[in-house]
């Protein structure tokens, strides 16, 4: 467990010392999001039957954009060798690398969401809706991409793969988010899309890591 | 028991199913040729033309079995990376990189011909129907498969991380399904779904039921040729191939 | 007792080495040497158990290292050619993040003294970035002086260091075998250390059968 916190501890260090990774995703995810009405027209029925998807989509391109240094870093300088040696189990070192990867690109959008929903003229409700869903489904987002991560380490066009990947996996994490805030602005109730939500949640967080530390030890071979 | 497991792990070395492979294939390409004439004889020709939809139902014949195979040839791209992964046999991965152009081949016959019957019957080449959403994201997971196995330079590790990738794809495939089915009837764009076919004549179902035999023959067979040339690209080196009568040209 | 039987390292093609026998007992120490591409590294990063071996066995204390791994790794410590070597953390973040993934975190007054004993003192709170190579293969020599692992495999551990690191790390080294710990190494250059020692030479490698990078 110890193990797992100075992981967490130290990503979250070295994210406060290159303080501009974290902002350049959040300046794309608020970049992206307000090109939609520049590119649809301001009318406000309009902007707020596509805001959940916008938001949503927004979301996971910004959070993808960071993934590719989760591990690439690491793999570079030998830490991840030393990670993989280490008497705790990777598994929970990965995690701990997930924590952190959504503690400064996951978190950051969930909070950023509410503001932008605003130039989509969504309700206070619906924007409690939306921060809800992103919540839950951001650490989803970060989890997958783990293992989209671990598995093109140094590959070529690692980027590019990883976005291949990755996305089409993304789909149900983007159905539900949206449609959470979609049915809530629907009037009917988001209650049963944001329980699937956890749900992938929960399925991620038992699954992913495993999966994410078998790429990896294929990459350190 | 313990007899035929040790036959089963000697066809797992690739230097004795290269041969093996290499006299089932033409028995399986001719099976396929045979079943997709009747097959294709049966939809053109015996299968009575459909009083709501016309002479166009009869894409159905090659979308139909299409469709089914490549969900089938994923499973069992799955089942191979799961032996691979367990058994660490060198032969799983080459089967799984062997199956999944033909299983993008099906994805993508399926997606096109999908298209095609769309257009006469609802009228437009692309509808959100569930099936076909569930068929274009199958078809993106193929794709990344063989983008990553094919940007590995080093074949064991890139059949390794294929084998992760298709895990993890076969785990996601049922979610996907689910939740593709779930945003459909939330949006309720495409009322008109696949599943309401009309009841299908007998003639229908024997015909659909050839093709998809035919299919899974072609598969069977273009499967196996390819693990050939698979086979024989990695072990180059190894003195096997080299004694082969067809290495002595 | 690390114990190998006929390890063999398959790079691509080729094979790099076959029938690597070798036995490392509490006090002993092993250089594996070699020409450029030999598979030095591969060797070392084999019996740390990161890669798998093409052919042959290691056990730790007559046990297979594949069924004691957790145990094995606990005992162990690696340094590889990458030092592991944050550059945006400090010195002493890096030596006390290093440490607590290895299992045994470090408070930061022996995490100090270790930086100090190393020859950084003054330098402990700087960037790694700003840190010479020398200086960052220091940082991660350091975890030497905190470790209480008995079996060191390191590879080129005297790389970049100056003639008075080479002598500290030798004393270093002196200390972990005479407690009984065990040490694998490689280098280019002669090394006298205390101890029974032993050189392993790893084969000029059979002439690639394709052109490989």
């Amino acid at each position: 467990m110890n193990a797992f916190l100075a992981i967490v501890r130290r990503d979250l260090l070295l994210a406060a010392r290159r303080k501009s990774e974290v902002f350049t995703a959040l300046f794309f995810f608020m970049i992206v999001v307000s090109l939609f009405p520049l590119g649809i027209g301001p009318e406000s029925a309009t902007l707020r039957r596509i805001a959940p998807g916008v938001l949503w989509v927004a979301a996971l391109l910004a959070a993808m954009l960071s993934l590719n240094r989760l591990f690439a870093a690491d793999h570079q300088d030998g830490t991840l060798e030393q990670m993989s040696l280490s008497p705790t189990p990777l598994a929970l070192l990965v995690s701990g690398k997930v924590l952190a990867h959504w503690l400064t690109a996951g978190l950051p959008l969930v909070l950023l969401a509410p503001v932008l929903g605003l130039q989509f003229d969504l309700s206070p409700r619906s924007l409690g809706v939306l921060m809800i869903s992103l919540l839950l489904g951001t650490p989803v987002l970060s989890l997958v991409g783990a293992i989209g991560a671990a598995l093109t380490l140094g590959v070529r066009g690692g980027g590019v793969l990883l976005s291949l990947l990755v996305l089409p996996l993304y789909i149900p994490a983007l159905i539900f988010g949206a449609g959470a805030v979609e049915a809530d602005l629907a009037g009917l109730g988001a209650g049963g899309h944001l329980s699937l939500l956890g749900a992938l949640l929960a399925l991620g967080v038992f699954f992913a890591p495993w999966a994410a530390t078998a790429a990896l030890r294929i990459a350190l071979e | 028991m313990s007899q035929r497991l040790i036959n089963w792990f000697k066809f797992a070395s690739p230097a004795s199913f290269y041969p093996l492979a290499g006299t089932l294939w033409p028995w399986f390409a001719g099976l396929a040729s045979v079943l997709c004439a009747v097959g294709l004889w049966i939809s053109f020709f015996v299968a009575p033309t459909d009083f709501q939809q016309g002479e166009g139902y009869r894409i159905i014949f090659i979308h139909v079995p299409a469709s089914w195979m490549s969900m089938f040839i994923y499973c069992v791209m799955a089942f191979w990376a799961a032996i691979g992964i367990t058994f660490n046999t060198r032969l799983s991965g080459m089967m799984s990189s062997a199956l999944a152009p033909t299983g993008a081949l099906f994805a993508f016959l399926s997606l096109w011909t999908g298209a095609l019957w769309g257009k006469p019957m609802w009228g437009a080449w692309w509808v959100w129907d569930a099936r076909l959403t569930s068929e274009l994201i199958l078809f993106f997971l193929y794709i990344g498969y063989i983008a990553l196995t094919s940007a590995i330079d080093d074949p064991r590790r890139a059949d390794k991380a294929g084998a992760i990738v298709a895990l993890v794809g076969v785990i996601n495939v049922p979610i996907i399904y689910f939740s593709v089915k779930w945003w459909n009837t939330l949006h309720q764009g495409a009322s008109v779904s696949m599943t309401k076919a009309p009841t299908m004549a007998t003639t229908m179902l024997w015909g659909m039921l050839i093709m998809a035999l035919a299919f899974w023959m072609y598969s069977i067979a273009i499967a196996l040729y390819r693990v050939r040339a698979i086979i024989l690209e990695r072990e180059r080196h190894a003195t096997w191939v080299a004694e082969l009568p067809e290495m002595q040209r | 007792m690390l114990r190998a039987h006929g390890l063999a390292c398959d790079r691509g093609d080729r094979r790099l080495f076959s029938a690597v026998d070798l036995c490392v007992s509490p006090g002993e120490w092993l250089q594996v040497e070699g020409a450029n591409g030999a598979g030095k590294t591969s060797l070392l990063r084999i019996l740390a158990g990161l890669a798998p071996a093409a052919d042959g066995l290691i056990e730790w204390e007559g046990r297979p290292v594949a069924e004691v791994r957790d145990d094995y790794h606990a005992r162990l410590l690696y340094l590889g050619h990458a030092p592991a070597i944050k550059e945006d953390l400090s010195a002493l973040e890096n030596l006390q993040t290093a440490a607590a993934v290895a299992g045994r975190p470090l408070d930061e007054g022996t995490a100090m003294a270790a930086l100090r004993r190393i020859g950084l003192k003054g330098r402990e709170d700087l960037p790694a970035r700003v840190l010479s190579q020398g200086q960052k293969r220091r940082v991660a020599l350091a975890r030497l002086l905190c470790s209480q692992a008995r079996l060191w495999i390191l590879d080129e551990p005297f790389v970049a260091l100056d003639v008075a690191a080479v002598a500290q790390l030798c004393s270093i080294l002196d200390d972990h075998l005479s407690r009984g710990g065990m040490l694998i190494f490689t280098s280019h250059q002669a090394v006298q250390l205390a101890g029974t020692g032993a050189s392993l030479r790893l084969g000029t490698p059979a002439a690639p059968r394709e052109a490989t990078a």
